[in-house]
């Protein structure tokens, strides 16, 4: 037998022909159909049981209330809490992206002690033990040679349970240098010492006003609470309530408003004097009001009068006097009208005869205290602890002047000036920093000199999450708990109109090898002994916090919120308690009045003609959190291109530096220099030109680092002489081809 | 032109002469291999056989529990099924040794006391890509267990779970039987099974949305 090609051709054919009889073929085509449809490599949804877990937003002061999905143990998504007295089920975009800060690669996963130099990033991980002891041990030294006013710390917010362990921890150790980070609450609640004669904050019933008058307030861009902003904006539009945004540039709160003022950077204060002097020179005030419950009105009176005519404030404002008139008319003539302040998302303070200024003009139509008006709201006061017993050592520590120069001197009213710390004069210096919940070498307004001062302090200590900037530049790091992973009171204060205590839960179990800050300072204070620890009497923070919440506790861990139902605000007989028992226009004793400050920016005209500002964003986070990586894909390509940021040039500016959309140039103002792309831009004034805070990170988070450019690195003080307070609304600068 | 004619000539006469056994016989060779291959060797190389993490005997629970199926395999509030039972509700039981048996020992040793949930491997599981809600088929059109799952309930051991190597899912998707032949509703599962159910119940075969017959009605 012959076996030949046609035998093997055969053999293949009788082969394909069996093979078309048996189920290879088409099952084999089924399987690798299904196979293909579901890779095996394509993440699939783990089945299990669905529940909501509700908790507190911690990302920024708004205080909203979140509902976290979860399948099993796993957080799924974020939303709003239906019902939530500030949010009700709204949820703004960084909140809706918090599981990407839970699940962050630039989490700290242990406690660390730095092994390279300042910021290369070359850490060792250590044992909860030993960075403790390491803390101590600093403390303790520094106590020992009677310097104990030489520890400085650094709190993201005034309020709350864990920055009043950390005062505690100050006060039982002897230093009196606690300082929280600046934010326009200081201004409002001084206007509140001054004209009210109270310790409040401010709220306002902005559901109920009828007319909003805002000036510079990014209302629908972070200002305030962010998602109760959204939902009262839409309230006004779909009630035609009419909203006046009062800006340099176009901001989308300005684009969305009724009418928009353009006015000259950093003389917002000046239009309301105007607006006020057309209202007292035409009798368009509340005299009842003014004559029966104000007092100090008829000397300011004479002040606005002479200094704030129309023609003075348009010289000033560059806005024409028939829209002072106007404006003036529709402030007064409205039933409940709203004068708001606070420069963009208002983390910046505003100058303190400024804030006054707003709150003059809210006076003068009699809205304080009343439906749609500004409401003196208590300061959360639920934390009463004993006081702690101080020994030789602390009396000694805390007598010392502090640091930043704080409620004494110069500036006699503020409580904290963190911004001074590059400046201070005293006559010591810092050995050890504490910073918790705030990132200050980045968010600082006049960043580069505030980050010179970190370095000179020869130990820092970070409790971020997040290796941020902060964290970078410190010595340790002792890393809190996410917020989806810790229990944290939040008593919300950025503007509601009454008494409201978030509380955050743990969602999850912690990820990684940390420890919520408030069980390192109640440790820390137990192993320096003696009076410190006897002033920290708790187990743990979260027998601490449910003993200082006392009968809040079982509502704010079912409900997630506590609200003081019965809050009444206080009518004007009982209202103020200054000296007079009324409201004043004013303090002669510190010469103190509504006014306007020609705070000039730094830099001189010749070598820096433009004037820079800085804007917010709700897409860009620029406290202590830093943007995850769905919210940095939110940012439009006008702000951000690659790794450029964009600067907002007004094309006839643009023109006469020979800029065109696109191109790059260098900015550089008195403080630092920076390379960035044009952009074009209608909306910002000739001669003024806009970039937004919140990019430039220089950490290694690939999401956020190198995008952009740090603005606050570009900023120089601009200092308000009645609180030291740094108000940051400009810089000049010069933009040159590159 | 004479020099191609010779050769096609030539080729004509090798083909007539060549003998047709050789090459019929190759054909039977490759006919009969291929089935077996085909019948024989392909399944037995598609499937792989695993084995239940812990053995489990539905006959003995159905006796101890008082809510029959539902005991272990209930809708949670919100509608959910909750499939195959977590370890916690096998510890309601098990917290503790209840007997002796080498599956009861694997049971505490391995998972009750690590506190590990047990990987049962689930006979009926579809592909990722469907969505299938037990709730409308059971609360709603109040189809028995059985129609899809078969006397499941009744088994007193756990058969060996066969994984397709190529889909990693399980044999009883698309049934024992390798050309498709089904005897009973619960021998077979795939995506024809599903619709012509459907059709002949009259199931809604569109979407409420956009009113389209749609793949999204049960694929994601």
């Amino acid at each position: 037998m012959k076996i030949d090609r046609r035998c093997f051709l055969s053999l293949v054919i009788g082969g394909a022909a069996g093979t078309a009889l048996t189920p290879l073929p088409w099952k084999m085509t089924d399987d690798s159909s299904i196979w293909s449809q579901n890779w095996p490599w394509t993440p699939v949804i783990a089945k299990g049981e669905t529940f909501y877990e509700s908790s507190a937003c911690t990302l920024c002061p708004g205080g909203c209330g979140i509902t976290v999905r979860m399948i099993e143990d796993r957080t799924v998504k974020i939303e709003g809490q239906t019902g939530h007295p500030v949010n009700d089920g709204g949820v703004c975009v960084l909140g809706l992206s918090g599981l990407q800060l839970l699940y962050n690669p630039n989490r700290v996963t242990s406690p660390m002690k730095r092994t390279g130099s300042r910021g290369s990033g070359r850490w060792e991980p250590i044992s909860w033990d030993e960075a403790i002891g390491q803390v101590v041990g600093k403390l303790s030294e520094l106590r020992e040679n009677g310097q104990p006013q030489k520890v400085g710390c650094i709190s993201g917010s005034p309020y709350g349970t864990v920055p009043e362990l950390f005062k505690r921890l100050m006060t039982a150790y002897g230093s009196p240098n606690v300082m929280t980070v600046p934010s326009l609450q200081d201004s409002l609640q001084l206007t509140m010492k001054i004209m009210h004669g109270s310790d409040a904050m401010v709220g306002y019933d902005l559901e109920n006003a009828d007319f909003i008058l805002s000036f510079g307030s990014g209302l629908i861009e972070g200002w305030g609470s962010p998602v109760r902003m959204f939902k009262a904006n839409s309230g006004w539009k779909e009630s035609g309530i009419e909203t006046v945004q009062i800006e340099p540039r176009l901001s989308n709160t300005a684009a969305k408003s009724d009418q928009w003022i353009a006015i000259k950077p950093g003389t917002e204060a000046a239009l309301a004097m105007g607006i006020m002097h057309v209202m007292i020179n035409d009798g368009l005030y509340d005299s009842n009001f003014v004559e029966q419950h104000a007092g100090g009105f008829s000397g300011w009176k004479a002040l606005v009068m002479e200094d704030y005519t129309p023609d003075k404030v348009t010289a000033i404002t560059g806005v024409p006097a028939a829209m002072i008139q106007k404006l003036a008319k529709q402030f007064a003539g409205a039933a409940r009208p709203l004068a708001i302040c606070g420069r963009g998302q208002g983390d910046e303070p505003f100058a303190l005869n400024e804030t006054m200024a707003i709150h003059a003009l809210n006076a003068l139509v009699g809205n304080i205290n009343q439906p749609g008006g500004v409401v003196a709201v208590p300061k959360p006061d639920y934390i009463d602890w004993p006081d702690a017993e101080m020994d030789d050592v602390a009396e000694n520590g805390l007598a010392a002047q502090r640091i930043d120069g704080a409620g004494a001197g110069k500036y006699p009213l503020t409580s904290s000036l963190l911004n001074r710390l590059p400046d201070a004069e005293s006559a010591y210096s810092l050995e050890a920093l504490l910073v918790s919940n705030a990132n200050p070498y980045y968010t600082m307004a006049d960043a580069r000199s505030f980050q010179k001062q970190i370095e000179k302090i020869p130990f820092v200590v970070s409790f971020s999450s997040y290796m941020d900037e902060t964290a970078m530049h410190a010595d340790f790091i002792l890393p809190n708990h996410c917020y989806l992973e810790r229990y944290e009171d939040v008593p919300v204060t950025a503007g509601m109109a009454q008494p409201l205590i978030g509380l955050a839960r743990p969602i999850v179990e912690p990820l990684f090898d940390t420890m919520n800050v408030g069980d390192v300072i109640i440790r820390i204070a137990q192993e320096m002994g003696g009076s410190i620890a006897e002033a920290f009497p708790w187990e743990s923070y979260e027998a601490c916090l449910e003993e200082t919440l006392g009968d809040k506790w079982e509502t704010l861990n079912d409900e997630g919120f506590w609200v003081d139902e019965g809050f009444q605000v206080a009518a004007w007989e009982d209202a103020f308690t200054t000296e007079s028992g009324k409201f004043e226009f004013g303090n002669a004793s510190l010469n103190l009045f509504p006014g306007f400050n020609a705070l000039a920016p730094e830099g001189d005209e010749a070598s820096y003609p433009l004037i820079l500002i800085p804007y917010d964003s709700m897409r860009l986070a620029n406290n202590a959190v830093t943007n995850p990586p769905f919210v940095m894909k939110t940012i439009e390509d006008t702000v951000l291109k690659g790794n450029f940021g964009l600067v907002e040039v007004n094309p006839e500016t643009a023109k006469s530096l020979g800029l065109s959309e696109g191109s790059v140039a260098r900015l550089k103002t008195p403080k630092g220099e920076s390379r960035v792309k044009i952009h074009l831009y209608h909306g910002i004034m000739p001669g003024v030109v806009a970039m937004p805070k919140g990019l430039g990170h220089r950490t290694k988070d690939r999401f956020t680092a190198g995008k952009g450019s740090n603005i606050k690195e570009l900023m120089g003080p601009v200092e308000d002489q009645a609180s030291g307070l740094d108000v940051a609304w400009g810089i000049r600068a010069k933009l040159t081809k590159a | 032109m004479s020099k191609q004619e010779d050769r096609t000539t030539a080729v004509d006469v090798k083909e007539t002469e060549g003998p047709a056994g050789p090459v019929i016989l190759f054909f039977i060779i490759g006919f009969a291999v291929s089935l077996v291959v085909g019948w024989g060797i392909f399944p037995k190389l598609l499937y792989s056989q695993k084995h239940q993490p812990v053995e489990f005997n539905h006959v003995l629970h159905q006796a101890e529990v008082s809510d029959g199926c539902e005991s272990c395999h209930y809708f949670r509030e919100d509608g959910s099924f909750a499939g195959s039972p977590t370890l916690e509700s096998c510890m309601e039981c098990h917290e503790e040794a209840l007997g002796e048996s080498e599956a009861e020992e694997k049971l505490i040793e391995e998972y009750v006391i690590p506190e590990r949930e047990i990987p049962w491997l689930v006979y009926s599981r579809q592909p990722a890509c469907v969505y299938f809600p037990h709730a409308a088929h059971v609360l709603t059109a109040e189809m028995a267990c059985e129609t899809c799952h078969g006397d499941v309930g009744e088994s007193d051991h756990m058969k060996v779970y066969e994984e397709n190597r190529i889909t990693g899912y399980s044999r009883d998707l698309w049934g024992k039987n390798m050309i498709g032949l089904k005897k009973n509703t619960w021998d077979r599962m795939k995506m024809d099974d599903c619709s012509a159910c459907h059709v002949k119940e009259n199931v809604r075969q569109g979407s409420v949305q956009t009113e389209k017959g749609g793949c999204f009605v049960c694929h994601k």
